[in-house]
């Protein structure tokens, strides 16, 4: 595996062969954005938040889904970055029914932690109020469309961890929609082994455990953590 | 078959036309067919019967004759005449070979419309019948693929191709002798050639031509393709609504097979090549790449981050090539008659010829073929006709929702892929549609912006949200609700979508907003609101 | 930036009540003590607080709650002619939160819902025009009606975060925010 030196916002730091941008920046302590990225599932940069500018390249690219290169000299906060970011934030909040107040994220809200560190003090897009279901159908827990930003973090978890692939989208644009199986309620899907997963690394409240009340809703993702790695490693029992 | 008998069976065609006294030539491509070509052939072919002139004279259907708007169109080769306008009444006259009935219906070749054309892919529109392999066959087809098995190597024919300087006819533009070394160059093995038949543009009907009119022609140029790069298996992503182009393809696909054109032991040599449809289901999305190839893989039709790049990693996994309909139409001609000829056509960069679909107000609606670097005004006034009813021209747009609207003061641009850059449109893939003075410019940039918003895929924020707030504050302008920062904020969008849109979707989509800001800025202020707030 | 104490007057801080829940300024009252110190360099004009009605023109406003109805929809504008600094005070003047989830209905079936299918009291409509305002059709964040100079969201805002701007105004410096700056 051979070491690659790169500048991230002038710092000089290393990354493994096939390392992308995004984790040798965060290893090196810079936080590049983030919405649709999660450790331990694929990444799809759909969420454009992670855009970095690399020298020589004329156009900005996705940092989750680029590989180091040696002598990369990468900037990941400029002002057109930030500019970019503030107003993909606002896009999202206009986009559906994100009401911090009253949602059992509040507080713990990934999509609210963006909005706060990128200061986006209000949002100056139409919001547009669409009319979104809320499943309740599963005993254990729910989904509430109206908090989707659709990132497909639970679909990715569902397929590549849980292997059970119970969530996809349908329709498309501003109406695609996440669905379990083909659309059946949440609680009659056959495929959902309940395991949860898709709840704790939803970023926002769209995916919640049933009985939270507003900002009650904390998530956990470290067995990610330990099941990707237990995976690579094959550190299985038998 | 081999590439003689090929030839042979050219030989007998021609000569069996030769005793002909008429082969009467009826379009059928799908415009005509609305307007009643179907009727007026079965009307030709019961007057020939009834005229017991069966042996002599023969009706058959053709690719498009261009001029749309006037069909059903006929050319009769006899003399070589082509008529407009007719009804199953003119078939007495056409059968009968007497042209004082039918004198008014008869089309001028001299006019600047026929004059000023030069037809590559369309040559043979008019000449071939798109359901008799025997036509193309006549017209010397599948001759290219021959002589590429029989005199050269695969990297000969890049060589041609790189020659001809032919670029993606699908709108971007990319060198396609290029595009076929990159998949040349992967490793041997598993490789796949696609033909992106997914043409979406509003008002664009040039590959649903190509495919209606001439089949084996693209068929030809896949094959050459799979040939030179290495691959045994093809692809037609084709649109589900192109319901004519489907049979026609999948007629032409049979004949070829049981031929050996296509399938295994091609023209009696080793190479084997399939090529199989697959219909695309209606989202215009598919029509980018990497969406396409998800899409044949059977997911769901969104695309993915480029690189790696489909020559590298494309279909399952696998080095692809995907070109365009016009793109492959093009090859066989490149590698009979040589790069350099196919060079000496066009401008410096731009080379070859270019299909374009005249839509809107214009009094030619049609599908034409130009050298590239023809002066736009040069299309849309000596070719197109002008504008109907004496009208004023505003402006034309290209490239449909990925393009730009152009306004009267660069109708002298000649029509390649830099100069349309230039000014702020794309080439696109040909659609060419006309504004008059009664269109409202705000109206237009809002028309495209709903068809993106409605096509984005969903997948990335900026095009997903960002399609529909923009198209939400151009319906306010439109209805003159909108404020000078909806303006403001309409262009910040713009810049967004445009750097950082995941797919050449979102990335073009500001395009028809950004050229009508440029060019018609006063109509979109002229529309706000006045009364301020606060 | 231009501090707002000018000619040796007090600055005079109003604060407005449109379409939400009084919270934010129940935290307003949360500033405890340092109310006093407010108190000291200010000059308090209309607010809720003191039932103080008539708006003179002010310095500064902090306008809590959404415009929902005609009235706040005049009273927004009336302020904004008449106060130099204007802020969104509160998530539903910045963003119309909860105030604003009326927005997923027609005003009619909310209306009817109120008054008509859950009303325990009086069963009807409330009727007689020009006593109860109309509502509009839908219920708007400040900035989308009047020029708003400072956005301070949260629901509501804390004490901290109001006293921290409301100073900074006054001793015309930047305001320190960080951390209290959120949206809910």
């Amino acid at each position: 595996m051979s070491v690659n030196t790169l500048s991230i916002d002038g710092k000089m730091v290393t990354g493994t062969t096939g390392e992308t941008v995004f984790d040798v920046a965060w290893n090196n302590g810079v936080r590049i954005p983030r919405l649709c990225h999660v450790g331990g599932v694929s990444d799809v940069g759909a969420c454009r938040l992670c855009l970095v500018e690399v020298e020589g390249q004329s156009r900005l690219v996705a940092s989750c889904r680029t590989a180091v290169q040696e002598g990369m000299v990468v900037r990941t906060d400029t002002p057109r970055l930030q500019a970019h970011r503030r107003l993909i934030v606002e896009l999202l909040f206009a986009e559906r029914n994100h009401v911090c107040a009253v949602c059992v994220q509040n507080g713990n809200c990934e999509l609210q932690d963006l909005a706060a560190s990128l200061g986006v003090d209000h949002v100056r897009l139409r919001y547009r109020y669409p009319k979104l279901p809320v499943d309740t159908s599963h005993e254990r827990f729910g989904i509430d469309h109206n908090r989707c930003v659709l990132c497909t973090r639970c679909i990715r978890v569902c397929d590549e961890v849980e292997g059970a692939h119970t969530w996809d989208l349908r329709g498309r644009g501003t109406h695609a929609l996440l669905i379990a199986d083909f659309g059946d309620p949440w609680g009659q899907s056959e495929s959902c082994t309940s395991c949860g997963k898709c709840v704790q690394v939803c970023p926002t409240g769209a995916l919640f455990t049933k009985g939270k009340s507003v900002a009650e809703m904390q998530k956990d993702r470290r067995f990610l953590k330990y099941i990707v790695t237990a995976r690579e490693k094959h550190e299985w029992i038998r | 078959m081999t590439l003689e008998e090929l030839q042979e069976r050219q030989a007998q065609e021609l000569a069996r036309r030769a005793q002909l006294a008429n082969r009467i030539y009826c379009c059928s491509a799908a415009g005509c067919i609305s307007c009643g070509s179907d009727a007026l052939r079965q009307e030709i072919a019961a007057q020939i019967e009834a005229a017991g002139r069966g042996g002599e004279i023969e009706v058959c259907g053709t690719g498009c004759l261009g001029l749309c708007s006037r069909g059903p169109l006929v050319r009769t080769a006899a003399d070589g005449a082509l008529y407009a306008d007719l009804a199953p009444e003119d078939a007495a006259a056409l059968v009968a070979g007497d042209p004082a009935p039918i004198a008014a219906k008869r089309l001028d070749p001299g006019a600047p419309f026929f004059a000023m054309q030069e037809r590559v892919v369309l040559a043979n529109s008019g000449s071939v019948d798109p359901e008799r392999l025997a036509d193309y066959v006549a017209a010397g087809g599948y001759q290219a693929l021959g002589r590429a098995l029989a005199d050269m190597s695969p990297p000969e024919v890049i060589e041609q191709v790189k020659r001809s300087g032919l670029r993606g006819r699908g709108g971007a533009g990319y060198p396609t002798g290029l595009k076929w070394e990159l998949v040349a160059r992967q490793p041997a093995g598993t490789k796949y050639v696609v033909c992106n038949a997914d043409e979406g543009d509003p008002g664009a009907f040039m590959d649903r031509s190509i495919l209606e009119g001439d089949p084996h022609r693209v068929l030809e140029g896949m094959a050459i393709a799979g040939y030179a790069v290495g691959a045994q298996q093809g692809y037609i992503y084709v649109r589900g609504e192109y319901g004519l182009a489907i049979q026609r393809l999948q007629t032409a696909i049979k004949q070829a097979e049981r031929e050996h054109l296509l399938g295994s032991r091609i023209l009696d040599t080793s190479f084997q090549f399939r090529v199989d449809l697959r219909i695309g289901a209606g989202a215009f999305v598919c029509g980018e790449e990497t969406a396409l190839i998800a899409s044949i893989e059977g997911k769901r039709g969104q695309p993915r981050q480029r690189p790696p790049y489909p020559p590298e990693a494309g279909l399952w996994g696998k080095p692809t090539l995907i070109n365009n309909v016009e793109t492959f139409a093009n090859v066989a001609p490149i590698v009979t008659r040589g790069g350099d000829w196919f060079a000496s056509i066009g401008t410096e960069r731009s080379k070859g010829t270019k299909v374009f679909a005249l839509a809107g107000k214009i009094v030619n609606t049609g599908l034409i073929e130009v050298p590239m670097g023809t002066a736009l005004r040069t299309i849309l006034f000596d070719i197109g006709g002008g504008i109907p009813g004496g009208g004023r021209f505003k402006a034309a747009q290209t490239g449909g929702p990925s393009g730009g609207c152009i306004p009267e003061a660069y109708l002298d641009t000649p029509v390649d892929y830099e100069s349309l850059a230039r000014i702020g449109s794309i080439m696109g893939s040909g659609g060419l549609i006309v504004m008059d003075e009664a269109s409202d410019m705000v109206d237009v940039a809002r028309f495209f912006m709903e068809f993106s918003m409605d096509e984005s895929c969903g997948k990335c924020i900026p095009c997903r949200a960002g399609t529909v707030q923009m198209n939400d504050i151009l319906s306010r302008l439109v209805a003159g609700e909108g404020s000078a920062d909806d303006i403001a904020m309409l262009e910040e969008l713009c810049v967004l979508l445009k750097e950082t849109s995941l797919c050449g979707l979102g990335q073009s989509a500001p395009n028809p907003v950004l050229t009508t800001l440029r060019y018609f800025r006063d109509e979109y202020e002229a529309k706000v609101r006045t009364e301020d707030a606060g | 930036m231009d501090p707002l104490t000018t000619g040796g007057s007090r600055p005079r801080l109003a604060t407005v009540w449109l379409g939400g829940c009084s919270g934010c300024h129940m935290s307003f009252l949360d500033m405890d003590e340092r109310l006093l110190d407010l108190a000291a360099r200010v000059e308090i004009g209309a607010t809720p607080l003191t039932d103080y009605k008539s708006f003179a023109p002010v310095d500064v406003t902090l306008v809590e709650g959404a415009v929902a109805n005609e009235e706040h929809l005049e009273q927004i504008r009336h302020v904004r002619r008449n106060t130099r600094v204007l802020i969104a005070f509160g998530d539903c003047a910045v963003t119309g939160n909860v105030t604003a989830l009326r927005n997923l209905f027609a005003v009619d079936d909310v209306l009817d819902r109120a008054y008509r299918q859950t009303s325990a009291v009086v069963v009807g409509m409330p009727g007689g025009d020009g006593i109860v305002p109309r509502l509009l059709d839908r219920v708007r964040p400040l900035h989308e009606l009047v020029k708003v100079d400072y956005h301070l969201q949260g629901c509501p805002p804390s004490a901290d975060a109001i006293f921290e701007l409301l100073t900074a105004l006054l001793d015309g410096r930047l305001a320190d925010l960080r951390g209290e700056r959120r949206f809910g």
